[in-house]
């Protein structure tokens, strides 16, 4: 992540690295889904698939030492950290070779190194906790921005408006990505929300807001530009609304019958981020089809390789159940 | 290269299902995310999505097929370039399975943010010689799920002022259809899906009981009631006591509470301990359905509020409840589940099936265990602890929480205080290893008390015997 954040203009490789990076999100956890399928993976696993442009466009938008944060829907937010997909996977499957040492699993992955903070299980949790790493940026005086992602069920939180509220008041360089995906578990945002236009949300904090194709990843890109930038230059946070979709259900026993397959299909067919890419690419004549497979090609293999690492990677040594608790202090 | 598809496991604990359904024939082709074929279980038809692109060369498996085993292959995936035509099937079946129930009843009726894993052991238990059952009753089999519902839903008819309120509790019918059918006979009025947005609607409930109301407040787990323990303790709890008496404040907060399987620390805890410390509470955690229900039954009448913690891995589990007219229990009062001589085991919630398994097993090494189910844990019923332990002069206390400051703690407390002089051997505990809870399947089953371990405490503290 050498490039400067600040690029303005978008190159063809570029787009190709979206392309991967959003291609590289979808293989992932299509396998994931089909290894908890076979029972390798156990407990909960919410899957990120409809999503990918959200986070892979938001990424190019932030450089070194920018941190972020989400919950439980957070493998296609480690990958696009640069995250290791074979530590992803093996903790996915609760083994040595994973992120948590096979003690978090699906929805508790963390890396300093790639400055993700998590993967957090508690609806709405993760939102003081990214207000709180922008409040150590601007502690630090660095110019660091933290991306704090939530979903559109966890706008209804208590916990995020006295967030918000603190954000705004300090000038917290912190910028709050609501991924709607319509829906709630089982509850659409018309079904859960008083104000579904979620993007109004920090009015009443004057933190401004935006609605944002996030099944567009270049359009995604422009909003987090904007969204960063103002973070980072001191003006405090801001909100972007992404309106995406989960294609899967909720997690993997879901059998979604509160919406219409047919409500899937459309957004798969007409809005699907990586196709949508794709077409722009071939028709501005900066791919081929060929050139696009063979990127698939490479992908599956990295997943594949990922598979097979959380396959061999050993269970956790037994002596590791009493470990990470808390830490030695020293010298006190 | 040719890929299998296998029959897919639907749920954490799933192991077979019906293949009702090929949406493809063989020599479709598919792209991933294709719907190819439904699956059934008793409680939910599942879609199956194509994970990989490529033709159906095969279809091994016809649709109608009962108990598909998970993992069996279905059908055989040609990948472009390659002649559908000369796929072979498998010779042989890959026999990976996976860890859960092997109670077909309890796997498929998972749906959704739920992960039900092995359920504790079933014991041969019928409650026929249950004082309060009156003679001539006969019993119905019936699930705990069934069985909380059950009390909700006579409640309600019995009472307008009752309601339940949750995260989807209506329309999805409840994320571990505890609440299922509630919203067809109730109406949405008296059926209320709230935002996530626990500590509002738990204040919200607790305001509406000072209005009268008798709110059922479901927590869809009670991890996420830590969002609103500020409003069960210091609203719920202890206003009858700020207002010298005028506010009391019936309502009931229910839901799963302990282990689930393989979810991790966040969302596997047992608040036994949470909220049996507060006074201005009862705590109830039964163990089988008649329990359920009669407990239940009692503590939406009872007029203070009530924290009633079920067990995520028994909602599948059958038991037999009494079939009478108004099945209510009181709350505070123990249960002696199995009579024994040599050693009490104290235990509640799901701890009491493995307690149980347990004497059965020390029985057979010469030792007559006693299992005391607590049922109710504030009150807590010690007189009937004490007059066990008075007779066995051993005690072991089961709990799946943590042990610091915990359920155990407080049991062997009072048993010091009140029957010293009658033990034989320093009490020993049963309780989750002193760490959060972790994911790895070898972790977490070394973390979580079982069988086994009772089992041991109680030889350890029969030495002698
Ligand atoms: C405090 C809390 N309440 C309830 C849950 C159970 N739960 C997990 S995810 C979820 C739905 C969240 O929806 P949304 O915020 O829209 O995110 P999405 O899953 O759509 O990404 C619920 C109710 C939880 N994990 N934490
Ligand atoms: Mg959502």
């Amino acid at each position: 992540m050498s490039k400067s954040p600040r690029e303005a203009k978008i190159t063809t490789d570029q787009k190709l690295k979206f392309y991967k990076d959003m291609l590289l999100i979808r293989r992932f956890e299509e396998k994931a889904g089909q290894l908890y399928g076979r029972g390798l993976i156990a407990g909960f696993c919410h899957l990120y698939i409809g999503q990918e442009a959200v986070v892979v466009g938001m990424q190019d938008c932030i450089g070194d030492g920018d941190q972020v944060v989400t919950g439980y829907r957070d493998h296609g937010h480690m990958l696009a950290c640069g995250m290791d997909p074979d530590g992803v996977m093996a903790e996915l499957t609760g083994r040595e070779g994973g992120y948590s040492r096979g003690k978090g699993g699906s929805m508790h992955m963390f890396s300093r190194e790639k400055n993700f903070f998590g993967g957090h299980g508690i609806v709405g949790a993760q939102v003081p906790i990214g207000t709180g790493l922008a409040f150590s940026n601007k502690y630090k005086e660095t110019d660091r921005v933290c991306l704090t992602y939530f979903g559109d069920g966890a706008t209804n939180q208590g916990q995020v408006y006295e967030a918000f509220n603190m954000a705004s008041l300090w000038k917290l360089p912190v910028v709050y990505v609501i991924e709607n995906n319509m829906y709630a578990m089982g509850t659409s945002v018309e079904r859960h929300a008083s104000e579904t236009e979620l993007f109004k949300r920090g009015i009443s904090f004057e933190i401004e807001g935006m609605e944002v194709d996030g099944m567009d990843v270049m359009k995604v890109r422009e909003a987090g530009m904007k969204a960063v930038e103002h973070a980072r230059s001191g003006k405090g946070p801001m909100i972007l609304e992404m309106k995406t979709y989960r294609y899967r259900g909720h997690s993997m026993s879901d059998p979604a019958k509160y919406r219409k397959r047919e409500e899937v299909d459309d957004i798969r067919s007409h809005h699907d981020p990586i196709e949508g890419l794709k077409k722009q690419l071939i028709a501005a004549g900066e791919a081929s089809e060929d050139d696009l497979k063979a990127i698939d090609k490479d992908i599956k293999a990295v997943v594949a390789k990922s598979v097979d690492f959380a396959q061999e990677s050993p269970l956790p040594d037994p002596k590791e159940l009493w470990t990470d608790v808390l830490i030695e202090a020293e010298g006190v | 290269m040719s890929v299998e598809i296998m029959m897919p496991a639907l749920s954490p604990t799933m192991e077979e299902g019906t293949l009702s359904k090929w949406l493809v024939k063989e020599g479709d082709t598919v792209s991933s995310g294709d719907v190819i074929a439904e699956i059934e279980t008793d409680k939910a038809t599942m879609e199956v999505e194509a994970v990989d692109e490529g033709t159906i060369a095969k279809i091994l498996v016809e649709a109608g097929t009962e108990n598909v085993k998970v993992n069996s292959v279905i059908a055989m995936l040609a990948e472009e370039g390659e002649d559908a035509a000369s796929v072979e099937a498998p010779s042989s079946q890959p026999a990976e399975t996976i860890s859960g129930d092997e109670d077909a009843e309890a796997a498929p009726e998972v749906e959704d943010d739920v992960a039900e894993g092995a359920a504790g052991p079933k014991p041969d238990f019928k409650p026929s010689n249950d004082p309060e059952v009156p003679e001539g009753t006969t019993f119905k089999e019936t699930t705990i799920r069934d069985a909380l519902r059950d009390a909700m839903a006579e409640e309600m008819r019995r009472d307008e002022s009752v309601f339940v309120m949750g995260e989807e509790v209506a329309q999805y019918q409840g994320a571990y259809k505890v609440t299922r059918g509630l919203l067809d006979e109730f109406g949405d009025k008296r059926v209320v899906d709230t935002p996530i947005t626990e500590h509002g609607f738990a204040g919200l409930g607790v305001g509406a009981a000072f209005g009268k109301l008798k709110p059922i407040v479901e927590f869809m787990t009670f991890n996420f009631a830590m969002q609103a323990i500020d409003q069960i303790i210091n609203s719920a709890a202890k206003t009858l006591y700020m207002s010298g008496g005028q506010m009391g404040c019936s309502i009931v907060f229910r839901g799963p509470n302990g282990a689930a399987s393989r979810v991790g620390a966040q969302h596997s805890q047992d608040y036994s301990a949470w909220y049996a410390h507060v006074p201005g509470l009862k705590v109830v955690a039964p163990y089988d359905a008649a329990d359920a229900k009669g407990l239940l039954k009692a503590a939406i009448r009872d007029p203070n509020p009530v924290v009633f913690l079920e067990h995520e891995l028994l909602y599948g589990e059958t038991f037999d409840v009494p079939d009478v007219e108004d099945w209510v229990l009181p709350i505070g009062k123990a249960k002696v589940r199995r009579e024994g001589t040599d050693v009490t085991l104290v235990a509640h919630s799901r701890m009491v099936g493995f307690a149980l398994e347990a004497a059965e097993q020390l029985a057979e090494a010469g030792i007559s265990a006693e299992v005391i189910d607590l049922r109710s844990l504030r009150p807590l019923d010690t007189d009937t602890v004490v007059e066990s332990v008075k007779k066995t002069n051993r005690l072991v206390c089961c709990e799946e929480g943590w042990r610091y400051m915990g359920v155990g703690a407080e049991i062997v407390a009072t048993v010091i205080d009140e029957a010293f002089d009658y033990l034989d051997a320093p009490p020993a505990r049963v309780h989750q290893a002193d760490v959060p809870l972790p994911y790895a399947a070898n972790l977490e089953a070394l973390s979580l008390p079982g069988t086994e371990d009772i089992v041991k405490a109680a030889k350890a503290v029969s030495e002698g015997i």
